[in-house]
């Protein structure tokens, strides 16, 4: 199992490497000059040599490279100032370095991503297998019917009217906001609840349908048969064999869901206004911020490796056949 | 055969030596092209300690039968009449916690493919204790040394070792001998067995098929034993059912069903298959045609479609009139009995040899 | 070894005089499938030997049987001669020609003399097709035009395997098993093949629809005179159906020769045991007991996985005669005194010509033998 986790992260490594190569050779080799872009509107000839020297575009090419993959293990200095290990080069936007930008928004991405999590998958699951072990009566209907509807709905569509009605015309909340768990948790809480929701609510409506259909896709399962043929009770052999099975799909969504999630909720964190990891992918690609765009992108190819990894330790953990071969 | 003369229409009281009776069962799903009928007026007994053979062809009713015993149908989509008597108790209508202390417990079942019956998520030691813990409150331990004692027992090697792996780390014949074994643990009054030894390579179905017989002399369980294969059941069965389309056409015991065979369908299983000690030059006699589908049955005898002797039978009461089955040794057929003995020796008997 | 091989077809005639020429001959055919694994580059760990070193002829117009348990490597045997896979060694020689790495193009000719007809009849057409046109496709590839058309040809063919002409335009999914696995059979015809190869042509169907497709096949092998490779686990089958018959065990043919030796007077161990596991219809008679009949032999265990099969004879894990030299020495596959003439046995301790019970069963199961003794003592 080490042999096997190791082999992934050096792997992961070396994915990570060749995205970053790749997405520098495309920026840099598109037929655009960023140091123009940065230089802005009224761009004097003097000005814009400088900002090359300064972003180091006069330099050859393999130069550029290597600072640019160097600087992520060791650092490297701007004549801006400095940009300490992992340095992801510094924003033509923000005038910032990439990486602080990142630490400065994973916070708030975090806390929905966890939150989001916690409420989709509690909700989500748990309404999934009741619908399943009562297949057929009308909690299940009314499980399906609601999911069927929820999960067609949009967070900008469902995230307005919520905002509408219990921030804009009853005043009951505040609108969405990011305060630091350490500082103050409840207003941690409070002031995410309403993106959390509207976010999970979809979510959760994904995951209802998703568990129901694949516990009962297992209690059809002849182990299952088998298992009710031994004599065990109907609830013992739902939880111990029919759901055991049924969880491997439901990781395989959920990881890449997470990824999708840390990598910037882009959608959620426009419709409630909120400064995440989603809103700075959106700068960098509206303001040609190659840096910054390369870092987010970095930084999602990141979680997305290391989720597929969970996802696989996953496995191992649930069927015995992954881990045994 | 005493047991085998009740009539399907009349619901007796059971002899004290049938162990499991089933009367006049119907089992009807509701599926989107309407009802189908999987089990059409089903009537048989099965005596303690003997084996019950049911044969018949996909689609004929014999596994839907058997889960309807153990109470595995889809109760949702299912519907069942009549009257299932396991040792004077009625399984159709037993509660669901009733039917729990009873599966696993005093009847239990094989399956057919061990590849798919074991959980591939537990070990098989788990597997194999669950039951003996749940209905005789056995301790972990205790559940665990006559695991170990059912796996020596099937002929798996190193049983305390083996205890701990997994269903995947089985050979296939290994892995049904461990279905065996878990079926076994409880000591089950009636063994219900669904064609186990289908997936099975020949050499290791011999091997099975004869540690089953062997078991059943040590453990005196009834045994239904399901199969397509009249070679298997030959060796297997006291008693013989051949099932078609959801009803028993043929009745009686394994010698004579085999030996002096009375249903045109059950005719043209024994000369549809090749022997190994056939004459070569004989050529196979098929049945025609295909089975039916069973949601929309032929009428009258459901295999008047394929038979090659409704010419034989009176005006058209083969297509008009459903044959009934008579007590005991009996075939549902509107054949007069001399006719079946002119037909059986002209044109069956010089097959068979 | 190859001394051995040109015998069967020469030799093989009893009761089959078309099996003087030889069509197709294999010799040393292997597949190895590869195992990669490793840390921290996966490499080659391991093969699965799923054919290792087959020898086979098969004559002009004759049916040769393949038989063996699962793992034996009949199936993969039956994809490299239609080229399916790719051989990992050995020679295929069909009419003379080196076939065994044949590029596209040298094999076209041959592809459309040498058919195939599979398993399942539910996977093996294609749902989309109209039966007519599953019929038609391979003369349209292969660019045939019949006489009369086509279409005329399809109605033909669909009349010869028993089906209605006017089903032409019908899908797959309208007929049932049987009626498909005949639309196989009337496909693998269209381009008139001197060898059609079948891969269990019947262990998916009914009982009583098995026999009607056995018929047919057996009609179209005698009316249209074509060579049949019929791979399949019954046994009963198999002799119905073949001229000879090969035995397969783990990737190796263990004995080969005419229907009458290996069914009446088997010389290898493992054809023996094989024989005695089929289950017989007949229901013993009164004054029949105990050690009358057929010898009763139950094997340890199942089959070896082919990853690392046994060094030696391969069957010596499971056999009740093996000694010290069946480890160490592979027997080569030869006649053996008192085989007929074309009867093969790979085995340096060969059981007697006969299927007869001996007396005393072989029961090598352990489970088997301590019930069956606990049983003799009560």
């Amino acid at each position: 199992m080490l042999q096997f986790i190791l082999r992934r992260s050096v792997g992961a490594v070396v994915t990570l490497f060749l995205i970053g190569a790749a997405t520098f050779f495309l920026f840099v080799a598109a037929p655009s000059d960023y140091a123009s872009l940065a230089c802005g509107k009224d761009c004097s000839p003097e000005r814009l040599e400088d900002i090359r020297h300064a972003l180091g575009l006069d330099l050859p090419l393999a130069t550029q490279f290597w600072d640019f993959m160097s600087g992520i293990v060791a650092g490297r200095d701007f004549p801006d100032g400095d940009c300490p290990a992992p340095c992801l080069g510094q924003s033509f936007y923000y005038s910032e370095n990439v990486w602080d930008l990142i630490v400065d928004r994973l916070p708030l991405t975090l806390s929905l991503t966890v939150g989001g999590i916690v409420c989709f998958l509690f909700v989500g699951l748990g309404t999934g297998m009741l619908a399943a072990y009562r297949r057929g009566t009308l909690v299940d209907k009314v499980a399906t019917g609601a999911s069927m509807v929820l999960s067609s709905f949009q967070i900008y569509f469902l995230g307005p009217i919520v905002l509408l009605i219990f921030v804009y015309s009853t005043g009951w909340m505040e609108d969405p906001k990011y305060v630091p768990f350490t500082q103050d948790p409840v207003g941690w809480l409070v002031g995410l609840s309403i993106p959390i929701l509207v976010m999970s609510t979809i979510f959760t409506a994904q995951y209802t349908r998703m568990a129901r259909s694949s516990i009962i896709e297992q209690l059809q399962e002849e182990h299952v048969r088998t298992a009710r043929a031994k004599g065990m009770p109907r609830r013992y052999v739902f939880f111990r064999y029919a759901w055991r099975g049924a969880m491997i799909p439901i990781v395989t969504i959920l990881g890449i869901d997470i990824s999708a999630l840390l990598g910037g909720g882009v959608v959620t964190e426009l419709t409630f206004s909120l400064q995440g990891i989603g809103r700075l992918a959106v700068d960098g690609a509206v303001q040609k911020d190659l840096p910054l765009t390369m870092g987010v992108m970095l930084v999602g190819a990141f979680f997305i490796l290391l989720m597929n990894i969970l996802v696989d330790i996953a496995y191992a953990w649930i069927d015995p056949r992954v881990r045994l071969s | 055969m005493t047991t085998l003369t009740k009539t399907e229409d009349s619901p007796a009281p059971t002899g004290p030596e049938s162990f499991l009776s089933v009367r006049d069962l119907k089992v009807r799903f509701s599926t989107e092209d309407g009802i189908v009928k999987a089990v059409d007026g089903l009537s048989f007994d099965v005596e303690r300690g003997k084996t019950l053979g049911i044969v018949g062809e996909s689609g004929s009713g014999k596994s839907v039968t058997n889960l309807t015993v153990l109470g595995l149908h889809n109760p949702l989509s299912s519907t069942v009449e009549g009257e299932i008597l396991l040792d004077g108790q009625d399984l159709v209508t037993a509660a669901e916690k009733d039917m729990e202390r009873l599966r696993g417990n005093k009847m239990a079942m094989i399956f057919q493919d061990p590849l798919t019956a074991l959980s591939p998520y537990y070990t098989v030691g788990r597997q194999l204790s669950e039951p003996y813990m749940k209905h005789t409150g056995a301790s972990k331990k205790e559940a665990k040394d006559r695991a170990v004692q059912m796996l020596e027992k099937v002929g798996i090697p190193q049983p305390r070792t083996r205890f701990d792996d997994y269903p995947h780390q089985f050979s296939g014949g290994m892995r049904q001998r461990a279905v065996i074994a878990m079926a076994l643990m409880c000591d089950p009054e009636l063994l219900i067995a669904d064609e186990p030894t289908t997936a099975l390579d020949v050499t290791v179905q011999a091997q099975i098929l004869d540690l089953l017989r062997d078991l059943q002399q040590e453990f005196g369980s009834a045994i239904i034993f399901i199969t397509h294969d009249l070679g298997v059941i030959a060796n297997m069965a006291d008693d013989l059912l051949v099932m078609y389309a959801g009803r028993a056409v043929e009745r009686g015991t394994t010698k004579e069903v085999l030996g002096r065979p009375t249903h045109p369908y059950t005719w043209g299983l024994l000369s549809s298959m090749p022997r190994l000690d056939g004459d070569i030059n004989e050529e196979l006699m098929p049945i025609p045609g295909s089975p039916p589908s069973l949601l929309n049955p032929p009428s009258g005898c459901p295999f008047h479609p394929r038979c090659a002797y409704t010419d034989q039978v009176a005006g058209n009461l083969c297509a008009d009139s459903r044959p009934t089955l008579a007590p005991g040794r009996a075939a549902a057929c509107h054949l007069t009995a001399e006719q079946k003995q002119t037909i059986f020796i002209d044109k069956i008997q010089p097959r068979l040899r | 070894m190859s001394e051995n091989l040109t015998l069967p077809a020469q030799q093989g005639s009893t009761g089959n005089p078309s099996s003087a020429e030889t069509l197709l001959s294999v010799e040393g055919l292997t597949k190895h499938f590869p195992i990669y694994g490793g840390f921290p580059i996966k490499r080659k760990v391991g093969a699965v030997q799923a054919v290792d070193g087959v020898d086979l002829t098969v004559g002009v117009g004759e049916s040769l049987g393949l038989v063996g348990e699962s793992g034996c490597g009949k199936s993969t045997t039956g994809r490299l001669i239609t080229r399916l896979l790719e051989p990992t060694g050995g020679r295929i020689t069909y009419k003379g020609q080196d076939i065994t790495h044949a590029r596209r193009r040298q094999l076209a000719p041959v592809r459309s003399e040498i058919q195939m007809i599979f398993q399942d009849p539910y996977s093996s057409l294609n749902p989309r097709q109209t039966v007519g046109s599953i019929i038609k496709s391979p003369m349209e590839v292969n660019g045939i035009d019949p006489a009369g058309g086509r279409e005329k040809k399809v109605r033909e063919l669909l009349e010869l395997v028993g089906l209605n002409p006017e089903h032409y335009n019908r899908f797959p999914h309208e007929f049932s098993g049987g009626q498909r696995q005949r639309i196989g059979v009337a496909r693998a015809l269209a381009l008139n093949p001197k060898l059609i190869v079948a891969d269990e042509p019947v262990s998916a169907l009914d009982v009583s629809i098995q026999a009607q497709v056995v018929n047919l096949l057996k009609k179209v092998q005698d009316e249209l005179g074509i060579a049949f490779l019929f791979i399949a686990h019954d046994l009963a089958v198999v002799r119905h159906f073949s001229h000879r018959v090969a035995v397969m065990y783990l990737g190796k043919v263990v004995e080969v020769g005419d229907r009458e030796s290996i069914y009446n007077g088997p010389r290898h161990p493992y054809t023996h045991a094989l024989l005695s596991a089929v289950p017989e219809v007949k229901v013993a008679d009164e004054g029949e007991g105990e050690g009358e009949g057929r010898e009763r032999i139950r094997l340890y265990g199942d089959v070896p996985s082919p990853i690392m099969p046994p060094s030696g004879c391969r069957f010596r894990t499971r056999c009740w005669k093996a000694q010290d030299k069946c480890a160490t020495e592979e027997p080569p596959l030869v006649q053996i005194s008192g085989n007929r003439d074309g009867h093969l046995t790979a085995c340096h301790f060969p059981e007697g010509p006969t299927t007869e019970s001996r007396g005393e069963d072989v029961v090598l199961d352990p489970a088997l033998k301590a019930l069956e003794k606990s049983a003799e003592k009560d």
